[in-house]
Parts: C-alpha cells; sequence; structure tokens
C-alpha cells in the first residue's frame, strides 16, 4: 500500500521534525488540550471488566502492559527493558516459563513505586475464579505467577508455550495497582465502581472525570516517566453517535483531533477529507471479512435440536464444486472498491498477516463467472426454468445469505447476490441486529453461532500476532451445538483429521519459521483447498486526525492509542 | 343535536328515493379544496408507484456497477445510488411498500385506538382495567419489545403466508400494536367529555343502546381528533418501518423502502442531496395530501358543516 | 375528585408491581447477549463465565426478586442517606450496571442535567409554540397563516429527525460554523461566556425536537378548536354580546383543551425517556442514549431500571390528565 508508506513516512517526518529545533526545552503539558472522538463510548476504564474493544482504547491511555505490539507487529519492551526471549533467558529452554524484569524507577500516577507485586497482582485479579474476567484467555495456560524480587516476575505455565507472550502483554492485559485493586477480587470486582472508573495507572494521563458512555476528562500524569511528556495538559475523550458523525466533528468541522475507526464507504469518507481540515489515515492487521459456509443443513423442517448440527450435511454446500463456485463468481476488487477503499484489500486468506504466517493464496483474487457455470455443470447442477440451477435429485441452489446490519455489508450482499443469481443461484438476503447476531441468546434463532442460514458474512480477526487459537477454532467438535448452548467457535462445522492432527503438531512447535510453515497450510486446507470459509477482504482500520495534530502512528496490533504519549500539536 | 339538524324541507327532496348519505358526504368533500388537492396528489403517488414499474422497467435491485453516484439524466431522471441502481425504480418500489405499510399500519393502530378509547371512556366499568393496559403498552420498552416479536413470530409467519406476506404482516402488526396507545387516551379524554353532553343524555333516556349510542352520537364527534392522529400515524408507520428493517425485523436488505432509502443517503447528504431528496419528498407529500384528505373528511362527516 | 385520585394512587401500586414484571420478563425473552460488544476474539468458556459473574446464572423469579427489593427498598434508603447523612442502606447491594459495574442511579443523576436541558427545553419550547399556532389556525381556518403552519408542522412530523438533524449539521456546523455539532456534557454554566456557549450548542437539538413536538401538538389544538367553534354555546356566548376574544379564549379553548391536555401529559413521560435519535446525532448523551446504548449491551438492570422508572412517570401523568379533565370539564365525573 504505498498510500500507507507515505502516509507513515511523514508521519515519522513529521514526528522527528520538532525534536530537531525543540530538545532540550520541551515541558510536560505545553501543547494544551486535545480533543479525542470515539463513535462506541467507553463504559468502564477497567480492561478486565471491559464489555467492548472502546473500553480498551481508552484505558491504555491510563494503565499500561508490560510490553506492547508496536505498528508493525513487533513486540517493544514499555515497562521492562527489554522483551524476554529463549535466546536472552528471559524464557526457559522447555518453555514452560517467561521471566520479566522490570524498568527500575517507574511510578505510579500516585507516586508510589512500580513492583512485582502488583504485576502478580494483576495475574490475581484475572485469574480469580469469580472475577469474570474478560482478557482470560490472556492467561491461558499460566500455572502460576511469582515476584522473585520486587523488579522480577516470572510466569509459569503448565505446559510448554511456544509464544509465551498473553499475559501482561498489549493493552488487553495491562499491569493494575494493586492498593487500588486488594479489595476488589472476585466477586467484589463490580463493587469497586471509583477504581474501575479512575484507576490508577503508570500511563501519560490520569482520570480526572468519568461518565460512563459519554466523555472522559484526562489530566497528564505529573509522575510519568518521561519528564517531556505527554504534550497535552488535558485531554477530552467523547464517546457516542456514529462514524460518519466522528468522521464529521475531525475533518470538516474541526471540533475534535482524532476519530477513531471510521467504517464508512470509501466516497463518504473522502468527501470528508476534502474539506481540509485533517487527514484519514489507515493500516491493516489480521481483520477478515469473510463468507462462511455452513456444512451442515439448515432447513427450518428439520426438528430444532437437530438443525445446523453436524447430524444432517448440508444438501449442496457439503459439495466442494459448489462452494468453489459461489467464491469464483465474487469480484473482491470490486468489493474493496464500493466498501473499503484504502482500509481494504482482496484476499484469499483466513490469516492475511503477519507475513510469516501469510499463504501465498492469491488464486480467488479474478472473478471468473464462466469458470464458476462451468463448475456447478460438472457438479451435476444444470438450469430450472427459472434460472436456477437443479440436480437429478431436484436439489435447488437456493441460499440464505445472512449478515449484521451494516451499511457496507447490505452493499455486499446485494452485489454478492447479483452475481450468484448469474450463475444460476437463487439468494435470498436477510440482516440482523448486530447485538443480536453476535449475541450468544441461545434462544435466538438469528445468531451466527446458530448458524440456521445457507451463507452468513461476518469479519473476524486474532489479537497478538500469533495465530494459533484462531486456527484452531475449527477444530473436529468444537462447533457450536445444542449440547454446548450453541457456544462454539467452529462455525462452519468443519471437521477433517487432518486438519486436528496438524493443529496438535502447532501446539508443539517453538520454531518460528516452522509454526509459520503449519499455519499456512491450515489456512490453505481452509480456504483454496476446502472453500469452507471464503475470505472477501482484508480489513484495515481506517481512522482520522486533523491536521493540527502530530505524532499519530496508527497501530492495529494494540490501543490505537499506544503512543499517546507522544502525540504533539502541530501550529 | 347532532344527527337531528334538519334540512330545509321540500316536497320534491321527500318524493326523491332516499338518497345514500355516502354522497352527501362526497358533495361535501369536493368542495373542499385542499382536500380535492390532496386526493389527486396522493392518488397520483399510489398510482405512480403501482404502474410506474410497468413503464419503467428497470428492476429496482439491479446493480450497474459502472453507473453508480449519477445524478440525474435521461437514462436516470433521479439519478442513481451508490451501486449505481436507479432509484426511480427503487423509489417506486420502495413506494408500494412504504404506503401499503403506512397506511395498513395506520388503519390498525386507529381501529385498535378508537375501540379501546371509545369502550374505556363509554363503559365506566372497563375504563380502569383498559387504561391500565394502556400504561402497560406504553411503558414496555419498544425495541426488546419488537425483537421478542421477530423471534416469536417472524418464522410461523413467513411459513404460513409466505415470506414477504408474512413480513408484511408482522410488520404492519408491529407498528399497529405499539402505536395505538395515544389515539386511545385521545379518544377516551374525548368520550369521556361527550357523554355528558345534553344530546348524549338525551338519546340515552330515549333508550338508545349502547352500541347505536357510540355508532351514532359519540364516534361522528371524536372524529377530528381521530383524523389527526391517523395523519401523524401513517409519518410515524413509514419511519418505523425502516427502523424495524435495521433491527433484522423488516423486508431483506436490498429490498427498497422509502425510510429506509431516506436513511441510506443521510451520509450521503453533502456529496448526493438529490438522494435525500427524494424519498423525503415522497414522505412529506403523502402525509400532506392524506393531512388534507382528513381535513375534508371530517367537515364531509360532520353533518353541521355539511347541512349548510 | 380527591377520593379518585387516592384510589387512583392505591391502584397504582399493583399497576407499576405488574408492569416491572411484564417488564423484566419481556427483557428476559427478548434476544441479546451481554457479551455481544465483546471482540470474537475471547473464547466461549471465558464469556460463559462472565455471565455467571453478572448473576446471570440464577433462576429468573429470584433475579426479579433482587431486583424488586433494591428498587423499591435499596435506593430509596440510600437516597435518604445521601440526603440526611444517615448510614441505613450501609452494605446493602444497589442495583448495578451490567456495563458500567457501578450503581445504575448514578449514571441516571449524572444523566439528568443535559436530557432536562435539551429534551425538556424542547418540550417546553415546543407546547410554547404549539398552542397558539393551533388556535389561529383553527380560527382563521383555510387562510395563508393556516395553510402555511400545516405545511410546516406536517414538514416537521413526516421527515425524521436523523434527517433534519444531520441537515442542521451540514449546514450549520460544517458550512456556517455558527454552532458546535458535539454537545459538550461538561460544559459548567458559571459566567456569560459560559452560558452562550451553552445556548450555542442547545440550539439545533432544541430546534430540531421542538419543531417535532410542536408540529404534533399543534394539530389536535386546531382540530380540537375547529370542532368546538361550530358549537351551539359559541353561538349563544357570542349572542350575549361577550367580546369576541373572551369567547375564543376562555371559553372555546378551555373546551378544546382535553384531547391536547391528553397529547401533552403522554408527552412528558417522553421528555425524561430522551429523544433518543436527536441526542445520538447531537451527541447530547442524555438519558435517551442512555437506554439505547443499554439495550444494545443487553445491560438488563438498567434497562429494566429505566423502564420503569418511565412507567412511573407514565402512570402518574396519565392520572395528572384524568384529574385535569375533571377541571376543564366539570360534568365529567369518575365515581
Amino acid at each position: 500500500m504505498t498510500f500507507k508508506t507515505a502516509l507513515m513516512g511523514t508521519a515519522v517526518a513529521m514526528a522527528f521534525a520538532p525534536m530537531a529545533f525543540a530538545a532540550g526545552h520541551e515541558e510536560r503539558g505545553r501543547d494544551g488540550h486535545v480533543n479525542i472522538i470515539y463513535w462506541q463510548a467507553p463504559s468502564i476504564l477497567n480492561p478486565y471488566l471491559s464489555s467492548g474493544t472502546k473500553d480498551l482504547e481508552s484505558s491504555s491511555m491510563i494503565i499500561e502492559p508490560l510490553a506492547r505490539y508496536d505498528e508493525n507487529g513487533e513486540l517493544v519492551a514499555w515497562l521492562v527493558d527489554e522483551i524476554p526471549t529463549v535466546e536472552n533467558g528471559g524464557v526457559a529452554e522447555d518453555l514452560m516459563s517467561i521471566t520479566w524484569r522490570l524498568t527500575p524507577g517507574l511510578t505510579w500516577s500516585d507516586g508510589t513505586p512500580l513492583t512485582s507485586e502488583d504485576v502478580v497482582f494483576t495475574a490475581e485479579y484475572c485469574m480469580h475464579p469469580e472475577g469474570g474476567c474478560a482478557q482470560l484467555a490472556k492467561f491461558d495456560g499460566v500455572e502460576s505467577v511469582e515476584a522473585l524480587d520486587s523488579l522480577t516476575v516470572r510466569v509459569n505455565f503448565n505446559k510448554p508455550m511456544p509464544v509465551p507472550y498473553g499475559p501482561f502483554v498489549s493493552a488487553e492485559a495491562p499491569i493494575i495497582q494493586k492498593a487500588q485493586f486488594a479489595d476488589c477480587l472476585g466477586a467484589n470486582a463490580p463493587q469497586c465502581t471509583d477504581a474501575n472508573f479512575r484507576p490508577i495507572g503508570t500511563g501519560p494521563f490520569v482520570v480526572t472525570d468519568f461518565r460512563p458512555n459519554d466523555v472522559i476528562s484526562m489530566e497528564a500524569n505529573a509522575n510519568f516517566r518521561d519528564p517531556a511528556k505527554p504534550a497535552f495538559a488535558t485531554v477530552t475523550f467523547k464517546g457516542g453517535g456514529d462514524a460518519a458523525a466522528a468522521a464529521r466533528s475531525v475533518l470538516e468541522t474541526g471540533e475534535f483531533d482524532y476519530a477513531w475507526n471510521l467504517q464508512l464507504a470509501p466516497d463518504v469518507l473522502q468527501g470528508m477529507v476534502e474539506a481540509g481540515q485533517g487527514q484519514a489515515i489507515s493500516a491493516f492487521g489480521t481483520l477478515v471479512e469473510r463468507i462462511e459456509m455452513n456444512l451442515t443443513n439448515p432447513s427450518p423442517d428439520l426438528p430444532d435440536g437437530e438443525r445446523a448440527t453436524i447430524a444432517h450435511p448440508h444438501p449442496f454446500l457439503s459439495d466442494q464444486r459448489v462452494r468453489q463456485a459461489l467464491s469464483m463468481a465474487i469480484d473482491r476488487e470490486l468489493l474493496v472498491e464500493i466498501g473499503y477503499g484504502q482500509a481494504g484489500r482482496p484476499t484469499c486468506n483466513l490469516v492475511p498477516n503477519p507475513p510469516n504466517f501469510a499463504s501465498d493464496n492469491t488464486d480467488c483474487l479474478t472473478q471468473d463467472i464462466e469458470g464458476a457455470k462451468a463448475l456447478l455443470e460438472e457438479a451435476g447442477f444444470t438450469p430450472g426454468p427459472d434460472g436456477v440451477r437443479v440436480n437429478a435429485d431436484g436439489v435447488r441452489l437456493s441460499v440464505v445469505y445472512q449478515t449484521s446490519t451494516n451499511a457496507v455489508r447490505q452493499d455486499f450482499q446485494a452485489l454478492i447476490k447479483q452475481w450468484w443469481e448469474e450463475i444460476g443461484v437463487e439468494t435470498e438476503l436477510k440482516n440482523i441486529d448486530a447485538s443480536v447476531f453476535f449475541g450468544g441468546d441461545p434462544g435466538s434463532p438469528d445468531t451466527f453461532q446458530k448458524f440456521y442460514s445457507d451463507v452468513e458474512m461476518y469479519a473476524n480477526n486474532f489479537s497478538g500476532t500469533d495465530p494459533q487459537p484462531y486456527v484452531a477454532m475449527y477444530r473436529c467438535g468444537n462447533e457450536p451445538k445444542p449440547s454446548t448452548q450453541w457456544q462454539g467457535e467452529n462455525i462452519n462445522r468443519y471437521c477433517d483429521p487432518e486438519y486436528d492432527a496438524l493443529l496438535d503438531e502447532l501446539a508443539q512447535t517453538a520454531d518460528f519459521e516452522e509454526r509459520g510453515r503449519i499455519v499456512r497450510q491450515l489456512n490453505d486446507m481452509l480456504t483454496k483447498d476446502s472453500h469452507t470459509i471464503v475470505p472477501l477482504v482484508d480489513r484495515g482500520r481506517v481512522s482520522a486526525h486533523s491536521n493540527t495534530l502530530g505524532g499519530v502512528i496508527l497501530n492495529t496490533w494494540d490501543s490505537e492509542l499506544w503512543n499517546v504519549a507522544d502525540w504533539y500539536r502541530v501550529n | 343535536m347532532t344527527e337531528a339538524t334538519a334540512k330545509p324541507f321540500s316536497v320534491e327532496a321527500a318524493l326523491k328515493p332516499p338518497r345514500n348519505q355516502w354522497w352527501d358526504v362526497w358533495d361535501q368533500f369536493k368542495t373542499h379544496k385542499g382536500a380535492l388537492v390532496g386526493m389527486i396528489v396522493f392518488l397520483a403517488i399510489v398510482f405512480g408507484t403501482l404502474l410506474g414499474p410497468f413503464i419503467w422497467t428497470i428492476d429496482p435491485t439491479f446493480i450497474d456497477i459502472r453507473a453508480r453516484n449519477q445524478g440525474m439524466s435521461w437514462a436516470h431522471p433521479f439519478g442513481t445510488d451508490q451501486l449505481g441502481r436507479d432509484m426511480l425504480a427503487r423509489m417506486m418500489s420502495g413506494g408500494q411498500v412504504s404506503i401499503a405499510v403506512g397506511l395498513t399500519a395506520m388503519i390498525l393502530s386507529v381501529l385498535l385506538g378508537t375501540l379501546i378509547g371509545v369502550l374505556a371512556g363509554y363503559f365506566r366499568r372497563l375504563d380502569g382495567p383498559l387504561m391500565r393496559l394502556t400504561d402497560l403498552f406504553l411503558s414496555l420498552p419498544l425495541l426488546p419489545l419488537l425483537l421478542v416479536m421477530v423471534m416469536l413470530f417472524r418464522e410461523p409467519l413467513s411459513r404460513a403466508y409466505g415470506p414477504e406476506m408474512g413480513t408484511f404482516i408482522l410488520i404492519v402488526c408491529a407498528i399497529g400494536v405499539t402505536s395505538w396507545m395515544q389515539t386511545a387516551r385521545i379518544v377516551r379524554g374525548d368520550v369521556l367529555a361527550l357523554k355528558e353532553r345534553e344530546f348524549v343524555l338525551a338519546a340515552k333516556s330515549i333508550g338508545t343502546p349502547s352500541r347505536r349510542m357510540i355508532t351514532r352520537h359519540i364516534l361522528p364527534n371524536v372524529m377530528s381528533p381521530i383524523m389527526v392522529s391517523a395523519t401523524l400515524g401513517i409519518a410515524n408507520a413509514i419511519i418505523t418501518e425502516s427502523a424495524l428493517s435495521f433491527l433484522g425485523l423488516g423486508f431483506p436488505p436490498d429490498f427498497p423502502t422509502w425510510g429506509r432509502l431516506l436513511f441510506d443517503a443521510v451520509d450521503y447528504i453533502r456529496d448526493y442531496p438529490s438522494r435525500v431528496i427524494w424519498p423525503g419528498l415522497a414522505i412529506s407529500l403523502v402525509v400532506l395530501s392524506v393531512n388534507y384528505i382528513g381535513d375534508g373528511l371530517r367537515d364531509a362527516l360532520d353533518p353541521r358543516i355539511r347541512g349548510r | 375528585m380527591f377520593i379518585f385520585t387516592l384510589r387512583r394512587l392505591l391502584t397504582a401500586i399493583p399497576t407499576l408491581l405488574l408492569i416491572s414484571l411484564v417488564i423484566f420478563l419481556l427483557l428476559e425473552l427478548a434476544p441479546g447477549d451481554p457479551m455481544a460488544n465483546q471482540p470474537l476474539t475471547i473464547p466461549p468458556d471465558v464469556r460463559e463465565k462472565m455471565r455467571e459473574a453478572l448473576g446471570l446464572g440464577e433462576p429468573v423469579h429470584v433475579r426479579y426478586w433482587k431486583w424488586l427489593v433494591q428498587f423499591v427498598w435499596v435506593e430509596p434508603l440510600y437516597l435518604f442517606d445521601s440526603a440526611f447523612g444517615t448510614s441505613f442502606a450501609e452494605g446493602e447491594q444497589r442495583i448495578v450496571s451490567w456495563q458500567f459495574r457501578s450503581p445504575v442511579f448514578d449514571t441516571i443523576w449524572q444523566r439528568m442535567p443535559q436530557t432536562l436541558w435539551v429534551v425538556g427545553m424542547a418540550y417546553v419550547v415546543g407546547v410554547l409554540i404549539a398552542l397558539p399556532i393551533g388556535i389561529i389556525s383553527a380560527y382563521r381556518q383555510y387562510s395563508w397563516f393556516d395553510q402555511v403552519g400545516t405545511f410546516i408542522s406536517m414538514i416537521g412530523f413526516s421527515v425524521p429527525t436523523f434527517f433534519t438533524g444531520v441537515l442542521l449539521i451540514v449546514i450549520f456546523s460544517v458550512e456556517l460554523g455558527w454552532f458546535p455539532s458535539i454537545y459538550d456534557t461538561t460544559l459548567v454554566v458559571n459566567s456569560w461566556d459560559t452560558f452562550v456557549q451553552q445556548v450555542r450548542q442547545m440550539a439545533m437539538p432544541v430546534f430540531v425536537l421542538a419543531l417535532f413536538n410542536a408540529a404534533q401538538i399543534s394539530r389536535f389544538m386546531r382540530a380540537s378548536m375547529l370542532d368546538n367553534l361550530n358549537q351551539d354555546y359559541v353561538r349563544t356566548a357570542r349572542a350575549k354580546g361577550m367580546r369576541e376574544r373572551t369567547v375564543v379564549l376562555v371559553h372555546v379553548l378551555r373546551n378544546s383543551l382535553i384531547p391536547v391536555v391528553t397529547v401533552i401529559a403522554l408527552g412528558v413521560p417522553q421528555v425524561f425517556g430522551g429523544a433518543i435519535i436527536t441526542e445520538q446525532v447531537f451527541k447530547v448523551n442524555g438519558l435517551g442514549q442512555l437506554l439505547i446504548t443499554a439495550i444494545y449491551a443487553n445491560d438488563l438492570p438498567m434497562v429494566q431500571t429505566l423502564s420503569v422508572i418511565f412507567a412511573v412517570l407514565i402512570v402518574l401523568f396519565n392520572l395528572i390528565a384524568d384529574i385535569l379533565y375533571g377541571l376543564l370539564d366539570p360534568r365529567i365525573r369518575y365515581d
């Protein structure tokens, strides 16, 4: 993406420019006030009790993890001096433990020192069985966390961890202060309103006023480790509204300096950028918009406990050729152009990033309507009198295609419907409110897990840079089913013993290159070999900042506000 | 009193075969200029949306990706949308749905509201329970109520009546069931006052049965607030319909309706203002014309005015 | 009338209990999940533990009972404590929101000012405009004033606020730069400058909402005035030689107010319920936004509490309307 590179270039250049002439007499709070808008409003500033990404991002200005991912997805030491690895002895040879050493001299915003006790407490807080911690998956495999001395912490795992960077890494698992949260363990967690709303942190800003689902007022942390940062003395963090309004307030009226995650049609965003108040920035992560094929029969004629379960294979989507034909009929370049613009690129991969894990699979990028028709003919489906293909057994190629309510997704649905009807597949569209679709309510027929339709579209990604848990979702037996209250991540009901064997191999492999090879192979099995998952767009993130805000580096691997301490005012 | 206002008596009139009172209503209606214009506009819109698609045969869901975001031209008189779908075709097919939903849902809600309002106002014994029921419906949070309705009724209805008819019934019922309360409260208030008026007491004293009392004396006198409710109800139903399809309760997403077209176009308000104007104008025109029809109808139904 | 009021107030208690139960069951039945906004990267077993931590594992009747006790007993006690500095409610569990993990009532109090300022003000303005417009329109039926009034009020009602709001923002914030497009809820009015700022940020949302409210009320006022202007008692009053002003503004108006009072009384609880769309468009973040975000996040304690408060107001204001009927038309009797 030349645009992105160019943008990064300018951003970096701008970041260094003021340092050149202003070095030496910079002081904290010199640039006054900054306004940030998130169209989803933060509800709580404790990421362990969060109800969504907005809470993680806003709290990342206040509390920090031991290490973060940078804009390239590489780990950077944050509250430690170096990232522990097997080479520097920080990670045990048998991969059963990792030892972090805190940077000496760090303090909390109340002036007390940050010690290993705080780190140990953070793990205890999240791993408490009654706490309902949202980031428990980050602590997966942790046996115990112990303080070796006041600055050293060792995390012991109960199995070898090829990638031991779960606990205390990234905005999802920051360190909270033991003194503040000591009484908030387990069932008491919700009662600590004050701690949850005004956490004491090591980050560049301190909360002065928090109004849930509305606005956060912050001021610079007087005890922040770098005396020259942050450049802003105060912050207003407003939440609410919609993406278009947030974009407008930055790009058109200039009331705000930074707006997060502007998922808007590219021409709308372009029109706003032309007003000249600010610019849109984008970066890519691992989020992939995809169509999932249902391998089981969702017919409403089946009894309720058997509908969309592995007891009944799908009448035609269980045929690989039909799935492939559906994929071939799609013009991904056009989808990107219509829906995402600079913030998307066509992909055939489930794991599009980081480069080590991304397969070189590009077969699907060119639309091939004729090829798709031929493939359907080969599978025995010939056009009936109404143009819809039927096979010898009278099975009609008629699909219900569902997704959540979202302007871009509805445009995609309309386009894809047209292509599918062109190859003789009747398509009925259905949209469902996102809070129902993505909610796991077993009583509702409209959740994406229940999958009471033939195909469905949504986006998913993995946190951090290691895709192991992500590819492991498609393990046999992990499918949503009535016996598990429809919980489960193998949405397609995919089942391949060879795939499971490879997953087991991945869990045993520590070598980075080798892991890459296995993940690429798993990716290909799901996508180009079986077309169980039909990836459409590698979705980037678009945010916007005003022309007077400098130092912004968009990061999709961690919080977008990861380097807010470096932000400054451009005159 | 109301019905008994005597017309000037003449022999010819008495000898003519009894004329249907609806002819009188129509005669009076015709003299109302606003109502007539309203009627013409309304019928024009209805026939335009019904017959238009036979003349303008572009499929409203057909995507012509090279022709997207176009302004007005001979090929696309109303322009095209962000996927190159013809706006005129979409306005016409959207109009059919919006008008059908708007009218049906309005009628349902006004009927329900009037029925409950009259019963509660007229029969003292029913007043308490019916008004508490109204309070209950007013208090129910709308969104969860609608979500529950979809969950419970969508599949059975679409199985019984087919997906499109099923959705239509569901939407109309959802809007009707959640919007009758205001009409009911207003009608009841008026009925409470009416039933103490002299002409009602007089009619009662000669032993008029309740059913006749209501249809002959009470209902004609509460027509005007009902007409206002009906006008406002149409606008409300058309907009609510679009909100429902966002919850996944309405028609499939590629199915245009005026409310939906308007909502989708709001993001493009600066670059392509015409896309907001067409559906906005259409909704306003329908509401405005229904309002004038309502005005004329109210005057025509009022025997005091008709007699003059 | 006094006995009637007392009886109605007493019957309000079981009514409200029933309403609260129905709302609770409705929310229980509605599809949705407090975990719906969590990123998909959070695995199902973690989600399950989080649901348990919210108390979702308990049976329905237990949860309803807990909520009821908290609503009618613990929360009033807290209110009493904070008013008189006592500590009766010490250690009692308050109603806690699932999104914020903080007491529901704290947030509701926080949202009150902007809701009353914007939505309340818009309602007052709307009523104050609507009544004279309705009266004049009826008195001078089919005059140009009436025609213009009809036209504007129909436009005001048929064009939804999500459109008028954005239109105003584009014109007055983006093009002209007169008003801010985002409402600042942290603004404290303590000087002339901040007062001007407050007026500027209120201008657009108040206008949009007032137009919508006025449109509706003025139509009912007009229709009801028209009905009464033709009545015999008006002719009698005029024949008696009363001044036209007295006839219209005292006799006709008083008799025409019954439907208008009904509509106004139905609207007042909605002021407290907030104006969901307008609040969203202008980022006012009042009670309407609180309710809608709570519904989307499936924050049941918050939705339940707000809905029941709303129900209390509805029952109360409908009672007030009924009492006003009796005052406006003494012939109306309830006993």
